[in-house]
């Protein structure tokens, strides 16, 4: 029931802890009560209407370096 | 979609599951719990089960509240929405599972009462805002991922004195019901994909105690395909090596301590429940948070004295069975013929994350074993 999906933050409204948020192309309003110094153009997990954790792009790219372990690896 | 896509990409995922099939001694077993509904779902959308080699097998876990919800708390709703003129509002996945004799929160709307579907907290105070005349319940479910948007919502209502809002607290946690099942070993674990969006909110460091007690590894998961094969590797690795750490897969959303913000306001609004009853794996002690007396005037259960209801599961589901991991889906008799996705007649069929549900969903129109990625 509670799978959270990436989104890229748009735009902030600070005074009442809310941000719009483009989820695939359709913006969204989601809550950002639960983070901290969230900034446009980051990327957030969202839940139920809420922004859970900021995506950090630099342990995204670690991630995905690992899977150059593979390239000698045959299918 | 970006963070989704370059986490999807079959040709990896194969030279992934090459590279597992050959570091696995093939003299073992390897049996991998996914706690988590999320993983259930992409294991079997994805095929990724297909990919492994003969002698690693996934077992289902519990980590779907809708799942493991026991019926009598939805059967509790229910006699509070006949009862009192109130407005029910609750997540889709809750409105079709069963209660007692057949009975569900879609069948009380059909006979008059209610019963909202939402979409979020702030969804339920918006209800609450427009009906001031009315009391509006939110019947709130869900792992530490959902608390915090519940804890949320009860911070505004009182901030608002929202007299009229109160919550039907169904919060489960993980790392005590992870505890139960290795406790009582029935399901022979060698390793746990560790939840991922559970593990934002509380943090990697939550499943030390847990790993170290059992001497079970676990690796925390994302939900995408590239995601649970790495970290099935990761755990094969583990298995091998005979280490029994927790290892973090998905860093790019999960710190060591979680989201402490989150944490903070939970335990602001939240104590924990002395016991709680789950599907599947019986009242389990400081299983479940409840709501502090501070906030007893939001707490739907004091507030219109709700009393705990024993409602039997159907004759011949095994969802409990499931959900400890000690049976498959196939293995029940009313599967894919007398319960389906449309006509559901336990909770594993419920939800999309629910094992009986993506089994079903999945595994039955895949020929001949083929994966999909
Ligand atoms: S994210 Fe939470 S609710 Fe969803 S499947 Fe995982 S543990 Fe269950
Ligand atoms: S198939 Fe249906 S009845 Fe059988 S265990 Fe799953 S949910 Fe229960």
């Amino acid at each position: 029931m509670c799978l959270a999906v990436p989104a890229r933050v748009e735009s902030l409204d600070r005074a009442a802890s809310t941000a719009v948020v483009n989820l695939d192309g359709i913006s969204k309003e989601v809550s950002t009560l639960l983070l901290d110094d969230v900034a446009v153009g980051d990327y957030v997990l969202i839940h139920v209407g809420y922004a859970l954790e900021r995506i950090d792009p630099e342990e995204a790219e670690k991630t995905l370096t690992m899977f150059d372990e593979l390239k000698g690896v045959e299918p | 979609m970006k963070y989704v896509d370059e986490f999807r990409d079959g040709d990896k995922a194969r030279r992934l599951a090459e590279l597992i099939r050959t570091e696995v001694n093939p003299e073992r077993e390897y049996r991998l719990m996914e706690f988590c509904g999320g993983h259930t779902h992409a294991i079997f959308r994805f095929g990724i089960h297909d990919l492994m080699p003969e002698n690693l097998k996934y077992v289902h876990g519990p980590g779907c509240p809708v799942c493991v919800l026991p019926a009598g708390r939805i059967e509790a709703a229910i006699e509070l929405a006949e009862a009192e003129d109130i407005i029910l509002c609750t997540y889709a996945d809750l409105m079709r599972v069963p209660a007692g004799r057949g009975d569900s929160l879609n069948r009380a709307r059909a006979r008059g009462s209610d019963i909202r579907m939402i979409y979020s907290s702030t969804d339920a105070l918006a209800i609450a805002r427009a009906n001031p005349e009315r009391q509006v319940v939110f019947f709130a479910i869900g792992f530490e991922t959902t608390t915090p948007p519940t804890a949320a919502a009860i911070q505004i209502a009182e901030k608002e004195g929202l007299s009229n809002f109160s919550v039907y607290c169904n919060h489960v946690l993980t790392p005590p019901a992870m505890r139960h099942l290795l406790s009582s070993g029935e399901a022979h674990i060698h390793g746990i994909l560790g939840p991922s969006h559970v593990s934002t909110i509380i943090g990697s460091q939550a499943y030390a105690g847990c790993c170290n007690d059992y001497q079970v590894p676990l690796v925390i998961a994302g939900f995408e395909p590239l995601d649970v094969i790495q970290s099935t590797l990761m755990l094969v690795r583990q298995i091998n090596e005979g280490r029994f750490e927790v290892e973090n897969q998905y860093s790019r959303a999960v710190s060591q301590t979680g989201n402490r913000k989150a944490q903070a306001l939970m335990q602001a609004i939240f104590e924990p429940r002395a016991m709680f009853e789950w599907r599947g794996l019986g009242g389990l002690p400081d299983s479940a948070v409840q709501i502090k007396a501070a906030f007893h005037a939001f707490d739907a259960e004091k507030r219109f004295g709700m009393q705990a209801i024993d409602v039997a599961d159907i004759r011949g589901c095994i969802c409990p069975a499931v959900l400890r991991g000690v049976s498959d889906p196939v293995d029940c008799k009313l599967f894919g013929s007398i319960c389906t996705p449309e006509q559901p007649k336990g909770a594993c069929m419920v939800s999309s994350e629910g094992a009986c549900a993506a089994q079903y969903s999945y595994g039955r129109y895949r020929l001949g074993g083929k994966s999909e990625i």
